[in-house]
C-alpha cells in the first residue's frame, strides 16, 4: 500500500458509490447531480495523481455537461415505467457483464501495481547540456546518445520526457506531446469534435425537416 | 425555466455576471496563450472560454446576447476558422520539410511565451475552435423550440 | 524515495492493494455498461455512457501514475531549468503520454454527450417520452 494513498482510496470509493446511486435512483434530476459529483471526484483524483491540466479540463467539461443535461431534463416530464424483466434478459446481461469482469481480472493480474508505470528511469540522468537562455539548443540526438546510451530510451514516453524541452521548447510536456510529437492525434480530435457538433446541429435544425403530414418517403 | 421568452435570469445573477464574465474569459485566454508553460492549453482554455460565454447567454437572455453578436452564425464561423487555422499551421510544415506537420519554427529558449511558436499558434487555433463549437452546440440546444407537434409515425 | 525499489518486494496483499484502483475503474466500467444495456430511460442510458467514459479516463491515468519524492505526485511540467532539478524531474514525473491521451478523450466525451443529448431532445419531441421501449413500439 505504499503508493495508493488513503485520499485516493476514499475518492475512488466515493466515485463507485456515486455512480451506483446515479444509475439506480428513480428521479432523473438526482441521477444527473450524482453524475456531476462523480465527475468532480474524478477531477480531484486527477489532481492527486499529478495531472493538473486534466483536472481543470474535467471540472469545466463536467460543468458544461451538467448544464446541457439539466437543460434537457428540467422541462420535460418523465413518463418512463420500469417493467419487470424476464429471466432470459437478466441472465444474458449478467453473463455478458460477468464475462467482462472475468476478462478484466485476468488482464489486471498481469499489470504492475499503481505507482510503477511501465517506463522507469532509475539510474538515468537528465541531458547535461540544458540550454541557457539565449543560446541555441544542442543537437538532441547527440545529447541523448551520450546520456542514455544506445538504444536511447526504451519507450516513446521516455524519449518524450528526455528530449521534450530541447525539441519542442515547451516546458509543459503534455502540451509538447499533444501539439508537437503527436499533432496528428490532435488533428483527429479536432475532426471528431467538429463532426459531433455538426451532427448535433443537423439533429436540431429547423430547416429541411419534414412537415407533419409529409411523411412516408425516404428522408 | 425562464420568465418570458428569453429574458435571462434574476438581477442578482446579472449583476454578478457583469463583474465576473470578463475575468472568466481573460482567464480562458491566459490558459490558451500560456498552455506550453503552465497547465492548460488549447482544449482547456477553449472549454473555459465556452463556459464564460454560456454564462453570459444564460444570465442575460438570448435577445441581449444577440446584440453582442453571440449568435449561432458567429459560433459557426469561429469554429470553422479555428479548424482551418489548425490545418494551416499543419500545412506550414511543408515549407520547411517534406512532411505534414513538420516543426517549422524551431524551439527557442525555454520558459518564455515564444519558446514554442508553433505550439502557440496551434493552441490559439484549437482554443478558438473548441470554444466556438461548444458554445454553438449549447445555443442550438438551449434556444431550440419545437415546431408544431409532429404526430406519431405510422 | 526508495519506493520504486521497495515495491519490487510487494507480493500478495501488498500487490492486491496496489491493484485496487484498477479494480475500481473496472467496476465503474461495468456499472456504466449495465446502465447502457439494462435501463429503459434514455437519460439513464446517457448517464451510463458518462460513467463508462469516466471509468476509461480513470484507468488510463492510473497507468501513468508515479509517486514523487515529496509525498505527492509530480506533474509533468518543468519549472526549473537547472541540471539537478531536471534529473529529479526525470525520475519523479508522472508519465505525460497517458495524460495527453486523456485530455483528448475528455473533450471528445463532451462532444459525444452534446450529440447524444440532442438526439434525446429530438426523440422526446417526436414521441413524447424518454422510454426506449415505448419508442420502439411506436415504430410499428
Amino acid at each position: 500500500m505504499d503508493f495508493v494513498s488513503i485520499e485516493l482510496l476514499v475518492l475512488l470509493a466515493f466515485m463507485a458509490i456515486g455512480s451506483l446511486v446515479a444509475v439506480e435512483v428513480r428521479d432523473l434530476l438526482s441521477s444527473i447531480i450524482c453524475v456531476g459529483a462523480v465527475g468532480f471526484a474524478l477531477a480531484m483524483v486527477f489532481l492527486f495523481l499529478g495531472a493538473p491540466d486534466l483536472a481543470i479540463t474535467q471540472v469545466v467539461v463536467e460543468i458544461l455537461a451538467l448544464v446541457i443535461l439539466l437543460r434537457v431534463v428540467l422541462t420535460r416530464e418523465d413518463r418512463t415505467h420500469e417493467t419487470p424483466k424476464d429471466t432470459l434478459t437478466v441472465a444474458g446481461t449478467a453473463l455478458v457483464l460477468g464475462g467482462l469482469v472475468a476478462a478484466g481480472v485476468f488482464v489486471m493480474a498481469g499489470m504492475n501495481p499503481v505507482g510503477e508505470p511501465l517506463f522507469g528511469t532509475e539510474g538515468r540522468s537528465a541531458p547535461a547540456h540544458v540550454s541557457a537562455v539565449g543560446t541555441a539548443p544542442p543537437s538532441v540526438e547527440a545529447v541523448t546518445a551520450e546520456q542514455f546510451g544506445p538504444p536511447a530510451g526504451r519507450t516513446a514516453a521516455e524519449q518524450y520526457v528526455a528530449q521534450g524541452l530541447e525539441k519542442t521548447g515547451a516546458s509543459n510536456y503534455v502540451m509538447g506531446i499533444l501539439l508537437d510529437f503527436r499533432a496528428y492525434d490532435t488533428l483527429g480530435e479536432a475532426t471528431v469534435i467538429f463532426v459531433s457538433i455538426i451532427g448535433a446541429y443537423a439533429v436540431l435544425r429547423k430547416v429541411g425537416r419534414l412537415r407533419p403530414g409529409q411523411g412516408g418517403g425516404v428522408t | 425555466m425562464t420568465q418570458g421568452r428569453h429574458s435571462g435570469l434574476s438581477s442578482v445573477v446579472k449583476d454578478i455576471t457583469r463583474i465576473v464574465a470578463a475575468f472568466i474569459m481573460l482567464f480562458g485566454i491566459y490558459i490558451v496563450l500560456y498552455g506550453h508553460l503552465t497547465p492548460g492549453g488549447g482544449f482547456t482554455g477553449g472549454v473555459i472560454l465556452a463556459a464564460g460565454v454560456v454564462l453570459v447567454v444564460l444570465a442575460f437572455g438570448r435577445d441581449f446576447s444577440q446584440r453582442l453578436s453571440l449568435t449561432e452564425r458567429a459560433a459557426s464561423f469561429c469554429d470553422s476558422a479555428g479548424a482551418l487555422g489548425f490545418l494551416v499551421v499543419a500545412l506550414l510544415g511543408y515549407t520547411v520539410n517534406t512532411f505534414f506537420m513538420a516543426r517549422f519554427i524551431h524551439a527557442q529558449a525555454p520558459f518564455r511565451l515564444f519558446s514554442a511558436p508553433a505550439i502557440l499558434l496551434a493552441n490559439l487555433a484549437i482554443g478558438a475552435k473548441v470554444a466556438a463549437a461548444l458554445f454553438g452546440v449549447f445555443l442550438a440546444m438551449a434556444v431550440w423550440r419545437p415546431g408544431p407537434r409532429e404526430g406519431r409515425l405510422s | 524515495m526508495t519506493g520504486i525499489a521497495a515495491c519490487h518486494l510487494s507480493l500478495g496483499a501488498g500487490r492486491a492493494a496496489g491493484l485496487l484502483p484498477y479494480a475500481v475503474a473496472l467496476g465503474l466500467l461495468v456499472i456504466g455498461l449495465y446502465a447502457i444495456v439494462a435501463k429503459k430511460n434514455l437519460i439513464k442510458i446517457i448517464v451510463g455512457l458518462l460513467i463508462a467514459d469516466y471509468a476509461v479516463n480513470l484507468f488510463l491515468i492510473l497507468t501513468g501514475y508515479r509517486p514523487g519524492t515529496e509525498g505527492h505526485a509530480g506533474a509533468p511540467i518543468l519549472t526549473d531549468g537547472a541540471q539537478a532539478a531536471r534529473t529529479a524531474f526525470l525520475r519523479n514525473t508522472t508519465d505525460p503520454l497517458p495524460q495527453a491521451l486523456i485530455l483528448t478523450s475528455i473533450v471528445i466525451g463532451l462532444g459525444i454527450v452534446a450529440l447524444v443529448v440532442s438526439l434525446a431532445v429530438r426523440l422526446y419531441e417526436k414521441y413524447g417520452t424518454f422510454d426506449v421501449t415505448d419508442i420502439r413500439k411506436l415504430r410499428g
